[in-house]
């Protein structure tokens, strides 16, 4: 065990930990709210509008993450049409490819959580809503969307530690995240076992602080 | 008759044995997505000019090899880690590597070029068709210097863990973007696209995905050897099989004596890269 490697090369994979962070919070951003559009989606009557959110949210969580990454980043690039219009602006990023396969795919999953949130929110809230006369949007954004919130927050937090661990697929278009600098050190070291309990360490001290922040805002928004 | 069974037994163990014991089994490991060096056909099998001659030198040497398939960036580590007994991968020798395996002699040799696409402001860069790095002359370096200034600020993809990284991270190209793949197909992708400006690699690595594709690849610049581009391809060997090192190094020179290597050079570079 070569621990002076170990100690050496923590500064570079702290330092690529700020890239897994940028990915994973822009990912989950953009993800919430494509998340909540299809959730809306599919509560809706249309039947046109709720099989297309279906087939969205079908599509994206019936295949591996990687194979998304491989067809947003290497697939459109081949499409010769693509790069002359303003979307090459964009896709020609590795970095912006790979953040609108995550936030498609985190926005599926979280889709799903907000659907299912909002389907076992009891009718009694609602209607104590409409005895008091609220109106119809009020009583959505007042108290559909908190209780869905805190109702999906447990399965939410496992779906950020899940987006979390998916950015190391970054590595796979050139980005040098947490995955993708170990990688790079172990190709000129080749010592793979010091750098990868390394970088292994800095995702399990990750999840621990995601998994304590769900589990304090829980807490906080439980109904006792 | 009881003990003439018994002897007939033991002599057909002992024979077993002895038939076991001088034709030792190796596994030789290859990336598979090197060509012409290594690579694959339509079904799946591994082709190209390392995955021939390791045949040869194994009927040489008297083993018994089978080839197998690994991810460029875990193949030092894998060789260490012993699933496999020997590398021949398209790897240059360097004084990087040796210290973590050993080198054969050298099987073949092969100049890198950069590459850009048709129509690029860099295409047909007036330098000098060939420099080497080992010690570098007046004019290799002001070859040096009109790169330097080609490819300022520019994007070069190459494959990862290679010499060819190595040496646009050593600076004497200046301050280029390096962007580093896991295959050298994803870097002829990734030049095609236009995601990078341009590639360094083997040469022969883009005039056969060119010829192949069909895409618009064109070298440019001086083809590099020397210094960080190493000294030829080898075997690599982990330090502690010596005897392997030996068997393959006497296979090697044979092979060479015999006009072998030469021959699979043609047939797959279509000019002779033996050394």
């Amino acid at each position: 065990m070569d621990f002076d490697l170990m100690i050496t090369s923590f500064p570079k994979l702290l330092n690529a930990t700020v890239v897994t962070l940028k990915l994973l919070s822009l990912s989950l951003f953009f993800g919430l709210f494509i998340g909540l559009f299809f959730a809306i989606l599919r509560l809706r009557k249309n039947i046109f509008l709720n099989k297309f959110a279906y087939g969205y949210s079908y599509v994206f969580r019936g295949t591996p993450l990687l194979v998304q990454i491989f067809i947003i980043y290497f697939g459109l690039g081949q499409i010769e049409y693509l790069r002359t219009t303003i979307l090459w602006v964009v896709l020609k990023e590795p970095y912006w490819c790979a953040i609108i396969a995550f936030a498609l795919n985190t926005g599926a999953y979280t889709s799903e959580i907000l659907r299912s949130a909002f389907q076992t929110i009891k009718p009694g809230f609602i209607e104590a809503g409409k005895s008091l006369g609220i109106p119809n949007k009020i009583i959505f954004y007042k108290i559909q969307i908190p209780i869905a919130i805190r109702q999906s927050l447990p399965a939410y937090g496992n779906e950020i530690i899940l987006m979390m661990k998916g950015t190391s697929l970054a590595s796979t278009v050139t980005l040098l995240d947490l995955t993708g600098v170990a990688k790079y050190i172990i190709s000129t070291t080749f010592k793979p076992i010091e750098v990868f309990i390394v970088a292994g360490g800095i995702y399990l001290f990750m999840t621990f602080i995601i998994h304590n922040l769900i589990k304090y805002l829980e807490k906080k928004y439980s109904y006792q | 008759m009881i003990k003439l069974k018994k002897f007939g037994l033991g002599l057909l163990i002992s024979l077993f044995l002895s038939f076991t014991a001088n034709a030792d089994s190796i596994k030789i490991g290859t990336e598979g997505a090197y060509p012409p060096w290594n690579s694959k056909d339509a079904s799946g099998a591994l082709i190209g000019f390392e995955v021939d001659l390791a045949k040869e030198l194994c009927k040489i040497m008297g083993h018994d090899c089978t080839i197998v398939e690994q991810d460029w960036d875990g193949m030092i580590p894998a060789l260490v880690g012993r699933k496999f007994d020997a590398i021949m991968a398209g790897m240059s020798i360097t004084d990087e590597r040796k210290k973590t395996i050993n080198f054969s002699d050298g099987y073949a040799d092969e100049v890198a070029s950069l590459a850009v696409m048709k129509g690029s402001k860099n295409e047909g860069l007036k330098t000098l068709s060939a420099i080497n790095l080992s010690e570098i002359s007046a004019d290799e370096q002001a070859t040096l210097d009109v790169l330097t200034k080609a490819f300022k600020g520019k994007t070069i993809g190459v494959q990862t863990a290679t010499i060819h990284q190595n040496f646009l991270e050593s600076g004497l190209m200046g301050s280029v973007k390096v962007r580093t793949y896991k295959t050298q197909d994803e870097v002829n992708l990734d030049l095609a696209a236009g995601r990078i400006d341009a590639a360094l690699a083997a040469a022969v690595a883009f005039t056969d995905y060119a010829e192949k594709s069909g895409k618009a690849v064109v070298l440019t610049g001086p083809t590099f050897a020397g210094g960080d581009f190493g000294n030829g391809v080898g075997v690599g060997i982990r330090k502690s099989d010596q005897k392997l090192l030996n068997d393959f190094n006497r296979a090697i020179d044979k092979a060479r004596d015999d006009g072998i290597i030469s021959k699979l050079a043609i047939k797959w570079f279509g000019f002779d890269a033996s050394m």
